[in-house]
């Protein structure tokens, strides 16, 4: 079952179509309502390693639909800490729930600040309507 | 409702005894197998007579749909008509009875076609040498990013060239080849024309380079523009640029890889020289480099000896090595190089009929699709059906599988990735007018149908042998292994 389009007030946007929600020094990824529905139903989610470094603007993973195979890039860097077993059982759930449910990987920051250059709700709703 | 009767697996109609053919009577001895390699048990194979055996087959043919079927506007396949003409040929007995311990002196006639289809290859590329061992397009990639390795190993700069450029439009198999040949890759973006964008390119060249991987036309059916400033980019970081011959279709005869400043080039011949996927072949991915890069070539190479005889020369000290184990696939040579000859130097009527079609469907249905690059197209294009998506709810994948209603194989969707909703369109040069416009009328109507009744596209294809797949289910529960029910009882 598909999520209806939204784009939660609280998330900061990356221009690749992720989002991150900061809880204190870490924070949690994941893929926009945008990306799943470019995408379509998610059939594998590759994630990293626990304990991986990753960097801002690089790929941390991969997810898989029936028509293409997109790289996950990391709005802001730092450490994995956790990653979503649910989302690797049932890639799906990102479609049902990409802000809930379908979190892809928690991440212990580096440099909290690096939020400060993505885009909140308003500017990322922007972008989607432009392309 | 589909009218097709539904087949069973052959399995199904398996009944224990029953057989098509007897097989000789033989009189040799028996021979002694160690017990550990002979089967328990004897294998368990469909047994079914003669005429079953046959309707099953033609049923199962009946159910396929070939260039020979209808049109079939697959982008970046090249799904050409596969002239009769070839087949006769390559069935000859002189070519389809080699064996491949042949020895050199008995294969003379096919070792000669193969070094002249390495001549004509050589003139179509604009390049010095050619090797016909890669397999296919994928391997003559891998083959040719080898070749970029053997040559940077020959001058001692393996260690810093790492990365390899590829742009965000290429084939998913560039990616690919440049990480099996041991390289980086290295993205980079398309600008508003559809062109690589040369700051980002200046910007991420360098003396860590290796080389350019490119298909022009793009995956987007456009020509690079700056092609010359890319190769003079890559050429002044003492880097190398490999043409992927994917889409050569559209430039036969009319503008050569070499010229453009390519310096190894990959061929499918299995499409710009007939023979496409869909008409059974298997493919063959021959590479043409400059003189430069010739002794890294794959041996043994096919050589044309100073007595005239023909000869496959292993004394190849700085060559990559084998590609592939026999050289083949030879059919498709007799194919290519039949195909060649036919058009003889009027190969550029090839490339220039793909191009104008190409246009022509473009020029004609740009006004209900969306257009994102809004330029002449070459050999194919790419559309949106983005304003339907948004409009009326219909995918790119809804409008394809309606096409085949209309007995027309659907176009290639959703790539290239940089276009949301794509849908590829390549009708080759083998397509009537009336055929194009045929493609035309259904396009158009299943764009004034997503407004009337979109749920006739949402549910097509609805007269096809199978209806709509679950590709989701298709991937995540696949069944790839027939399972017996309890053996008949003796």
């Amino acid at each position: 079952m598909a999520a209806a389009e939204n784009y939660p007030a609280d998330l900061k946007y990356h221009r690749e179509h992720d989002w991150v929600r900061i809880e204190g020094g870490e924070a949690v990824f994941g893929i926009t309502w945008k990306a799943q529905d470019m995408l379509g139903e998610l059939v594998f989610f590759q994630p990293p390693q626990i304990g991986a470094a990753i960097d801002k603007d690089g790929s941390y993973g991969e997810v898989e639909s029936v028509k293409a195979v997109s790289d996950l890039i990391a709005p802001i860097s730092g450490k994995v800490v956790a990653v979503n077993e649910k989302v690797k059982a049932d890639p799906e759930t990102v479609n049902a729930d990409p802000y809930g449910e379908g979190w892809l990987v928690r991440v212990q920051l580096s440099d909290p600040s690096e939020a400060d250059a993505l885009l909140d709700a308003e500017a990322y709703k922007q972008l989607v309507a432009e392309e | 409702m589909s009218n097709w009767r539904e087949e069973p697996l052959i399995f199904e109609k398996s009944r224990p005894g029953r057989s098509a053919s007897s097989l000789p009577r033989y009189e040799l001895p028996r021979a002694e197998l160690p017990a550990a390699l002979a089967r328990a048990e004897a294998p368990r194979l469909p047994e079914l007579a003669e005429p079953d055996l046959a309707r099953h087959f033609s049923a199962l043919a009946e159910r396929n749909f070939g260039v020979d079927s209808g049109f079939y506007p697959l982008g970046s396949c090249t799904m050409k008509y596969n002239p009769r003409l070839n087949e006769r040929l390559a069935a000859l007995p002189g070519f389809a009875d080699l064996h491949p311990h042949q020895s050199p002196e008995d294969a003379q006639g096919a070792l000669e076609l193969c070094f002249r289809l390495q001549e004509a290859l050589a003139e179509i590329a604009g390049l010095d040498a050619v090797s016909l061992q890669p397999a296919a397009g994928a391997q003559g990639e891998l083959t040719g990013l080898m070749l970029v390795r053997a040559y940077f190993q020959d001058r001692g700069e393996l260690e810093t060239r790492r990365k390899v450029v590829v742009p965000d439009t290429a084939h998913g198999t560039n990616p690919a080849s440049v990480t099996m040949a041991g390289f980086e890759l290295q993205p980079v973006k398309t600008d508003a024309r559809g062109n690589l964008d040369l700051d980002d390119l200046r910007r991420v060249v360098g003396s860590d380079t290796a080389a350019l991987m490119l298909t022009n036309p793009s995956t987007l059916g456009l020509f690079e523009e700056g092609i010359t400033e890319v190769a003079r980019i890559f050429h002044e970081a003492g880097a190398l640029l490999y043409y992927d011959g994917a889409n050569l279709n559209a430039v036969c005869g009319i503008s050569r890889p070499g010229d453009m400043g390519f310096d190894i080039v990959h061929f499918n011949l299995h499409k710009t020289f007939s023979t496409p996927h869909g008409g059974g072949g298997p493919g063959a991915g021959p590479v043409a480099v400059r003189r430069e890069l010739e002794p890294f070539l794959p041996a043994p190479a096919i050589v044309r000896r100073d007595d005239g005889t023909f000869a496959l020369d292993s004394e190849r000290p700085k060559s990559v090595g084998r590609v592939r184990g026999f050289l083949g696939p030879f059919g498709v040579f007799v194919k290519a190089y039949a195909f060649i000859r036919v058009y003889g130097p009027a190969l550029k009527e090839m490339s220039e009929a793909a191009v104008l079609n190409a246009n022509y469907l473009l020029a004609r249905l740009k006004d209900v699709y969306e257009l994102r690059y809004d330029r002449l197209c070459m050999h194919e294009f790419v559309l949106s059906a983005c304003k339907l998506k948004r409009e009326q709810g219909i995918s790119a994948l809804d409008v394809a599988k309606r096409l085949m209603d209309y007995g027309i194989h659907p176009p290639t969707i959703y790539f290239p990735l940089v276009v949301p909703e794509a849908l590829m369109i390549e009708p080759t040069e083998t397509e009537s007018l009336e055929t194009l416009d045929a493609f035309v009328e259904a396009m158009r109507r299943i764009a004034a149908e997503a407004a009337e009744s979109p749920e006739l596209l949402r549910e097509a294809p609805h007269d096809r042998p199978v209806e709509r797949l679950d590709e989701v289910g298709a991937v995540k529960r696949a069944i790839v292994r027939y399972e017996f029910g309890e053996p008949e009882p003796d």
